[in-house]
C-alpha cells in the first residue's frame, strides 16, 4: 500500500462512530491517510485549533485545510473524488439519502445513546423509543423508498450505510452490557439482514474495532455513568 | 395539484429558507399554508410522517423534508440559474459547515422559532402550553422574565452571533460576493432579532453591528424582501404565545 499521503490527515477516536463513517469512506475510495488518535480527555493543540467551535473529532485536513462534521466531511470527499460515488447522482434520491442520515444522528443515534445512559427504571421506554425508531427503518426497507435493494445505496455500499452502519454495531454492545433486546430478527428482518451484510463487507470489517474492546469499553463507560449518578443522589 | 408545492406556514424561519431558495432560482410553485392552531392536514401527514413538520417541498406528488435538505434540493433540481452552493467542494463544505452551524445554534435560542415547525393539535386550553414545554432550557431562559438565567442565556445568545460576525467578516455575503446557502440559512431568523431584543433587553446592533448591516442588504434582494415578515408583525406574533 502507499505510504500516507501528506494531503489527508484524519485525528480521530478508535471508539467514534462519527470517526469510522469517515475511515471507511476514505477506505472505499482508496485513499491514503495519515490516523492521528485523539485523547479525547486531553484534546491535542492541533484539534482545538481547527475544531475550536465544538472541538471534537472527526476532523479531516485536506492540505492542511479542516472539513469538519461527519456528514459534511463525506459530502466533501465525494465531491473531491468522485470516483467510487457514495452519494446517488439523482437530486431527489440525494435530499432522501440526506433526510435518512439526518434522521440517524437527530432521532436513531440518540434514542440508541439513551439505551446505554439509563438507569434502569428508564431503559423500558429507552428501549421501546430505539424500537420506535428502527421500526421507521424497517418500514422504509420493506416498502418504502429503499425496497428491495440490498444496502441502502443500491447494490453497494453508499452514504447512509455508512452512517448508520458506523454506529449500528453498537446495537449489539449495548445488547449484551446492558442486558435488552434491540434488534430482534424477527421484528426488524430486513434491518437485520441489512447490517448482516454491511458488517461483512471486506472494508467494513477492516474499520471497525474488535467487539471484545468496544464490550470492554462500553463497560467500562457505563461503569463510570452508574458511579457518578449514585454520587449524585 | 401544481408540480412544485410547498407546505409551510407563514411565520416559520425554515419554511422562510424555501421560500427564499425557489424565489431565487425564479420556480414557479403553489404555497399551501398549514394551519399551526389546527389539525394537521392530512397531506402534511403523509408527506412528512416521521416529523409531521413543516415545510415540505412535494415535487410532483415526491415529498422532500427538512429545510437545509429542500434548500440543497433545488439547488441542485434546477442547477442552470443562480447557484445556491459555491463550486468550490472546500468552499461547499464551510457552507455546510456554518449553515449546520445555525441549526445547531441559532434556533436554540427561539423557541418560538424551534416550535415554528412542529405544528400541535390545539386541544391544549393555553397557547402558551403548546409550545413552552418544547422549548429547551436556555431558550426558556432568553424568553420568560428576569434573573440570571436570562442573562447567561442573553450572552450565549450574543456569543454565537459573534461567531457568526467574525465568520462573516467584511464579505458581502456569508460566500463573498454571491448570496447563498449560509445567508439563505441565517437571514429568516434575523426578522426575530427584535423580538429576543425586546423580550431580554438588549441591542443585536450594538452586539453585531456588521451582521444587522449583512442582514440588511439580504433584504433589498427581492427573494428575502417577499419571503420575511416585518420584525414588528413577528412580535405581534410572538406576544400572543408568550404574552
Amino acid at each position: 500500500m502507499a505510504p500516507p499521503s501528506a494531503d489527508l490527515k484524519l485525528l480521530g477516536s478508535w471508539a467514534s462512530s462519527y470517526t469510522h463513517r469517515v475511515q471507511l469512506a476514505l477506505k472505499l475510495k482508496g485513499l491514503a491517510f495519515e490516523y492521528a488518535e485523539e485523547d479525547l480527555a486531553e484534546k491535542s493543540p492541533s484539534l482545538l485549533l481547527h475544531n475550536p467551535i465544538y472541538k471534537k473529532v472527526p476532523v479531516l485536513l485536506h492540505r492542511g485545510r479542516p472539513v469538519l462534521e461527519s456528514v459534511i466531511i463525506l459530502h466533501y470527499l465525494d465531491e473531491t473524488w468522485p470516483d467510487v460515488p457514495l452519494m446517488p447522482g439523482d437530486p431527489y434520491d440525494r435530499a432522501l439519502a440526506r433526510f435518512w442520515c439526518h434522521i440517524v444522528d437527530d432521532k436513531l443515534g440518540p434514542a440508541v445513546g439513551a439505551v446505554f445512559a439509563s438507569p434502569s427504571e428508564g431503559q423500558a421506554a429507552a428501549v421501546e423509543q430505539v424500537h420506535e425508531n428502527l421500526r421507521l427503518v424497517e418500514r422504509e426497507l420493506r416498502d418504502g423508498a429503499f425496497a428491495g435493494r440490498r444496502f441502502f445505496g443500491g447494490d453497494k455500499i453508499g452514504v447512509l450505510d455508512v452512517v448508520l452502519g458506523c454506529g449500528s454495531y453498537w446495537l449489539a454492545v449495548f445488547e449484551e452490557v446492558m442486558e435488552v433486546k434491540l434488534v430482534d430478527p424477527e421484528a426488524f428482518p430486513l434491518f437485520h439482514s441489512w447490517l448482516r451484510d454491511f458488517e461483512e463487507q471486506e472494508e467494513v470489517k477492516a474499520i471497525i474495532p474488535a467487539i471484545d474492546r468496544l464490550l470492554e469499553y462500553a463497560r467500562g463507560v457505563r461503569q463510570m455513568m452508574l458511579g457518578l449518578s449514585s454520587q449524585q443522589q | 395539484m401544481k408540480a412544485v408545492v410547498l407546505l409551510d406556514f407563514w411565520a416559520s424561519p425554515f419554511g422562510q429558507r424555501c421560500r427564499i431558495a425557489l424565489a431565487e432560482k425564479g420556480v414557479e410553485y403553489e404555497y399551501r399554508e398549514e394551519n399551526i392552531h389546527g389539525d394537521k392536514s392530512p397531506l402534511l401527514l403523509q408527506s412528512n410522517p416521521v416529523y409531521k413538520k413543516i415545510p415540505v417541498l412535494i415535487l410532483d406528488g415526491k415529498p422532500v423534508c427538512e429545510s437545509l435538505i429542500i434548500v440543497q434540493y433545488i439547488d441542485e433540481a434546477w442547477p442552470d440559474r443562480a447557484p445556491l452552493l459555491p463550486a468550490d467542494p472546500y468552499a461547499r463544505a464551510q457552507a455546510r459547515f456554518w449553515a449546520d452551524f445555525v441549526d445547531k445554534k441559532v434556533r436554540r435560542c427561539s423557541p418560538c422559532v424551534r416550535s415554528m415547525s412542529s405544528i400541535r393539535n390545539t386541544a391544549f386550553l393555553v397557547p402558551s402550553n403548546v409550545f413552552t414545554h418544547q422549548v429547551c432550557e436556555s431558550a426558556k431562559k432568553l424568553w420568560t422574565p428576569k434573573g440570571e438565567a436570562q442573562d447567561a442565556a442573553k450572552e450565549e445568545f450574543i456569543e454565537i452571533l459573534r461567531l457568526l460576525e467574525g465568520e462573516l467578516g467584511d464579505k458581502k455575503y456569508f460566500g463573498g460576493d454571491a448570496f447563498g446557502f449560509v445567508d439563505i440559512a441565517l437571514v429568516p431568523f434575523t426578522t426575530w432579532f427584535y423580538s429576543c431584543e425586546t423580550y431580554a433587553g438588549f441591542s443585536v446592533e450594538e452586539a453585531v453591528p456588521k451582521l444587522v448591516a449583512w442582514s440588511k442588504r439580504c433584504l433589498e434582494r427581492g427573494s428575502v424582501a417577499k419571503s420575511l415578515y416585518d420584525p414588528l408583525e413577528v412580535y405581534e406574533f410572538v406576544k400572543k404565545i408568550f404574552g
